[in-house]
This record gives C-alpha cells, structure tokens and sequence, in this order.
C-alpha cells in the first residue's frame, strides 16, 4: 500500500480548475518526481495534499487514512510536509525562531533539541547564522532554512517545491545533493522541480504534469530516455 | 522651567498608559490585520469589572488584576471565535475583511449601551481607592502616584509582551502567523487559534489598562471613546504591530497633550493629535519604526 495514494482529484480557485482528475502515488522510501512547466498546476498539487486547498473531487489518503478536507496543522501532525515554494521564511524571525516554528507540531517537538542537532550537521552554515534574521540571507542559505525547517517536522514525507528556484548552478548541486542526503536517511520525498535531469537523477519515478493533467509517468530512467521529455524538458 | 517639568511628567505618565492600551490594539492588529474598533469598550469593561470587583470586595484596585486579566483574555477570546472567526472563514479569499470593522464597531455600540442600561450614566469614582489623590513630591514637582503606577505597569506590560513573542512557543507561532499565515499553517499552527490568542492578549491588555487607570480616572459607559481615538492615533503613529511604536507613540500623544494647553487653546491640542494622525497616514503610513518591524 503507498504512503500517498492520491486518486482522481479536481482542483480549482473559485471557478478556474487548475487540476484535472489527477492520480498519484508514492510509496513509502521512494523520491518521486512531479516536473511540468510553469502554470501546469505542480504547487497548487502540494497546497491541496498539505490542506490549503480542498479538492472539489477525488481522494487523498495518507498512510490508510483520508486526508482531504483536511486542516494543514492535523496534515502537518501527520508528518506530512510542505516545503512551500518561494522558501516563504519568516523573513523578520532569526534562522533559529524559524527553526524552532519548524518544530512547532506535538509530534515533532519532543524531538526538536536532537532534529535541530541533525539539521545543523546537513546545514553547519545554519548554526553559524543562527541569530541572523531570514530576510537577511542569501537565497542557498534560505533554502537551506526552508528545508531545515521542513525537517524539523520530522517529516514522513518531505514535499519540495522547486527548491532550486532562482540560485547558481553550484548551489543547486548543493541542495540536491541535500535532498538525496534526506532520501537516503529515510524519508520520503516529493519533488517538483523545473530542473528536470537534476531531479531524475535522483528520483525513482516521475509524473509530467501538463496543463493539470497527468500526462506521463514511469521510472525516471524510462522518463529520461522518453523522446518528448527530451525535446520538451531536457532540451536535447 | 520647572513649570513645562511638571507637564513634561504628567504627560510622559498619561502617555504611557495610552501606549499600554494601545500595545493591545497593535497586537491585535499585527496578528490579524484588522483593527478593533471594540478596542475602547473592552477597556470599559476591564475598567467596570476593575470597579465592582474593588467595589463589592474591598480588595486593594491593583489586586483587581487578578480577576480582570482572566476574565478578559476569556472575553477576547470568545469574542474572536464567535464574532469575528466566522467573518474571517466567510471572507477567506479577503485580506482585510471590512465586514470585521463593521462588526467591532457594531460591539462597541453593543457594549457601550449595554453598560449604560446596566450601571446607568453616572460617572463612578473608585471605592474603598487607597490610591485617591496620593502624590510624590520632588521639590516643586508633584508626581500622581496612581499615575506613576499606571507606567510602571505599561513598562512591565511591554516587556513581558516582548519576552512572550520572543521566547515562547505560543508567541513564535503568534509572530509566524503574523508575518506569513499560510506558512504558518505549513509549520502545524492552527491559525485560528493564534488569532483567538492574539484577541485574548490584547484584550487582557486593555483590561490592564483599565485596572492602571480606575484610581484616578472615572468609569462611565462611553469611557473608551476619546482612549479608542487616541489609540488608533498612537498605533498609526508608532506604525502598526510595533510594540516599542506603541509605547513611544502614547508618550507623544501624552505630551502634545499635556504641553499643548501651555502654548494654545484646548481645541488646538486636539487639532494637532489628528493632525499628526493625518500627517503620518499621508507620509508615513508605516509609522516611526517603519513597516519591517516585527515587535
Ligand atoms: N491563488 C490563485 N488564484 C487563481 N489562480 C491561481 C492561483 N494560484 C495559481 N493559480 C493558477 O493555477 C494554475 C496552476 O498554477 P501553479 O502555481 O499550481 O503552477 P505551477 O506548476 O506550480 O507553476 P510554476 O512552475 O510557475 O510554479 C496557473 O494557471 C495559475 O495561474
Ligand atoms: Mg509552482
């Protein structure tokens, strides 16, 4: 049985469907890609599976049990987590309040002390700007916040919306490099990304979000290799 | 000199109490984005329950606290969760749903008739008031005790505000909601409850207010209208959801009106409190401290 098991939602704003009888799943221990071009419909995906919109149809299940419909703070109590995308820190807050507010669900704050510890040991750069305020850092040490606040949750499963927006080719390899790090602890990872090759190289699977539809899915190797993502997504 | 001391003292005392008040209203505003124009009344009625409670038990003024605090923070919290949660629910899509500005106001007439039906018109001094009257002399210089007492309680009040937001988990989800709703709700914080805290809290302060001012100050059903005006004024002033803003703002609203009469007829002292109102609306709507401020 998947972790998430999404089956034929409807999505709107108002009278506007963004998302049309959409179907996914991941599995527990897998990195799942959603990549699709700008406007397909990816980010409103995350906000309607971690409860900021409802879906007018269909279902969402999260370990065996419906989530739609549900608040965000029981979705987040359930250890699923949305890393929203534009890193949306709070900017006036230090790097270690944002943090803490992370940790701010009961599950995840008996633990905090330790996941704060395990944080700073995947972003040391973090413990060094503790004090710093958010808006006061550069975009690959907010990114870092907005994962290491992600993490703080103690999530079961990690959704990333395009973390590598907006910075240098180094960093991006960087945050990659992080999310397969996070992968490989043990946590579950959904993430859309525009960087289609960056994010198959390290997912299992994949779906193509076009238009709010799926339009493909398959391994990432079968997706790598598929001509019209080469052409469309890779550029080649 | 000595002359200009005297009102310098009174005013920066006064002021200061309005900045407590306010603290409240910028609190409330600074979470939820709305302002509370029930503001006024709640401090009518942290000052009438301050009243009966000295009244009817004898207990020293300041001791009033004890019942005033709870029983406010109660009446905020209430008041959010069944009067201005379902606007918000109803108007999610809205920033600042206007449908919350005519609902407060429509409390603070609720609330004002309400006490003059109930405690009728009279102006009702404080009694047993140990306070009454009581000075410090300095010389020349007169210092009203209640007063001075009023400011050290908006001082504490401040500063316990100010720790709470910053050390506390409750108040890290407070300014969270306050600086991003949506991410917050993506931290597990329950948006509604923050909203009903942050009403809680605010109005708990206007209720300390309330308790600081009774000494020596009169309670009657339409006490909270000129402290309401003035607050918005103060909060304008200080820039909204400033907590320093709010105590400085009061000050300057105390001393133009302490200072005023020694250079001009009454009615200029009140032209010149909306005159700066307007002036920082026009200029500077982010206030004194500028709009990235957070507490
Ligand atoms: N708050 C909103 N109100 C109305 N329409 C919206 C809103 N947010 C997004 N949309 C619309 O929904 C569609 C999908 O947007 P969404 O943000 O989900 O796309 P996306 O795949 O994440 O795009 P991007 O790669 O640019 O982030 C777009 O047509 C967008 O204009
Ligand atoms: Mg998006």
């Amino acid at each position: 049985m998947p972790l998430l098991e999404i089956s034929n939602i409807d999505v709107s704003y108002g009278d506007v469907q963004v998302i049309y009888d959409l179907s996914l799943n991941v599995n527990e221990g897998e990195v799942v890609s959603i990549i699709g071009g700008n406007g397909a419909g990816k980010s409103s995906l995350l906000k309607t599976i971690s409860g900021l919109l409802k879906p007018s149809a269909g279902r969402i299940r999260f370990q065996d049990e419906d989530v739609q419909g549900a608040a965000p703070e029981d979705i987040v109590e359930r250890g699923l987590i949305h890393v929203p995308e534009g890193r949306r820190l709070f900017s006036l807050m230090s790097v270690r309040d944002n943090l803490e507010v992370g940790a701010h669900s009961r599950r995840a704050r008996a633990h905090r002390e330790r996941t704060l510890r395990e944080v700073h040991a995947m972003f040391p750069r973090l413990l060094e700007r503790s004090d710093q305020l958010a808006m006061t850092l550069s975009g690959g040490e907010q990114q870092m916040v907005a994962i290491g606040r992600g993490l703080m949750a103690m999530p079961r499963l990690l959704m990333l919306d395009e973390p590598s927006l907006g910075l240098a080719p180094i960093l991006i390899k960087e945050i990659f490099r992080n999310v397969r790090k996070i992968a490989e602890s043990g946590t579950t990872v959904l993430l859309v990304e525009q960087d289609v090759r960056h994010s198959l190289e390290l997912s299992n699977r994949g779906y193509v979000l076009e238009h709010g539809r799926i339009a493909m899915e398959g391994s990432a190797k079968e997706l790598m290799d598929n001509p019209h993502i080469k052409t469309a997504y890779l550029g080649i | 000199m000595l002359y200009y001391l005297q009102d310098v003292i009174d005013g920066v005392l006064m002021g200061s109490i309005y900045g407590l008040l306010a603290l409240g209203l910028t609190l409330i505003f600074g979470v939820l984005k709305v302002i509370n124009f029930a503001h006024g009344s709640f401090l009518m009625l942290g000052m009438y329950v301050a009243y009966w409670t000295v009244s009817l038990t004898g207990l020293h003024p300041y001791l009033s606290l004890i019942l005033v605090v709870p029983a406010m923070f109660l009446f905020g919290y209430g008041f959010q969760k069944a009067l201005v949660q379902p606007i918000f629910k109803a108007e999610s899509d809205v920033r600042e749903p206007i449908t919350v500005i005519i609902v407060t106001t429509g409390v603070w007439y609720i609330l004002d008739n309400l006490a003059l039906l109930l405690f009728g018109p009279d102006y009702r001094a404080l009694t047993p008031n140990p306070l009454k009257g009581k000075m410090l002399e300095l010389g020349e210089i007169f210092i009203s005790l209640p007063k001075l007492y009023g400011c050290i309680s908006a001082l504490v009040t401040a500063g316990a505000l100010t720790w709470f937001l910053r050390a506390t988990r409750t108040g890290r989800a407070i300014r969270a909601v306050s600086l991003d709703r949506e991410a917050a709700s993506l931290m597990g914080i329950s948006q509604w409850r923050i909203f009903a805290v942050a009403m809680g809290i605010g109005t708990s302060i206007a209720g300390i207010s309330g308790v600081a001012l009774t000494p020596f100050y009169n309670v009657y059903p339409t006490v909270g209208v000129p402290f309401d005006v003035k607050c918005f004024v103060i909060v304008v002033l200080g820039g909204l959801g400033s907590i320093p803003g709010a105590m400085l703002g009061g000050v300057i609203i105390g001393l133009v009106e302490s200072l005023g009469p020694v250079f001009m007829t009454a009615t200029w002292t009140e032209a010149i409190v909306y005159g700066l109102f307007l002036l920082f609306l026009f200029v500077k709507p982010s206030g004194l401290f500028g709009v990235k401020y957070d507490w």
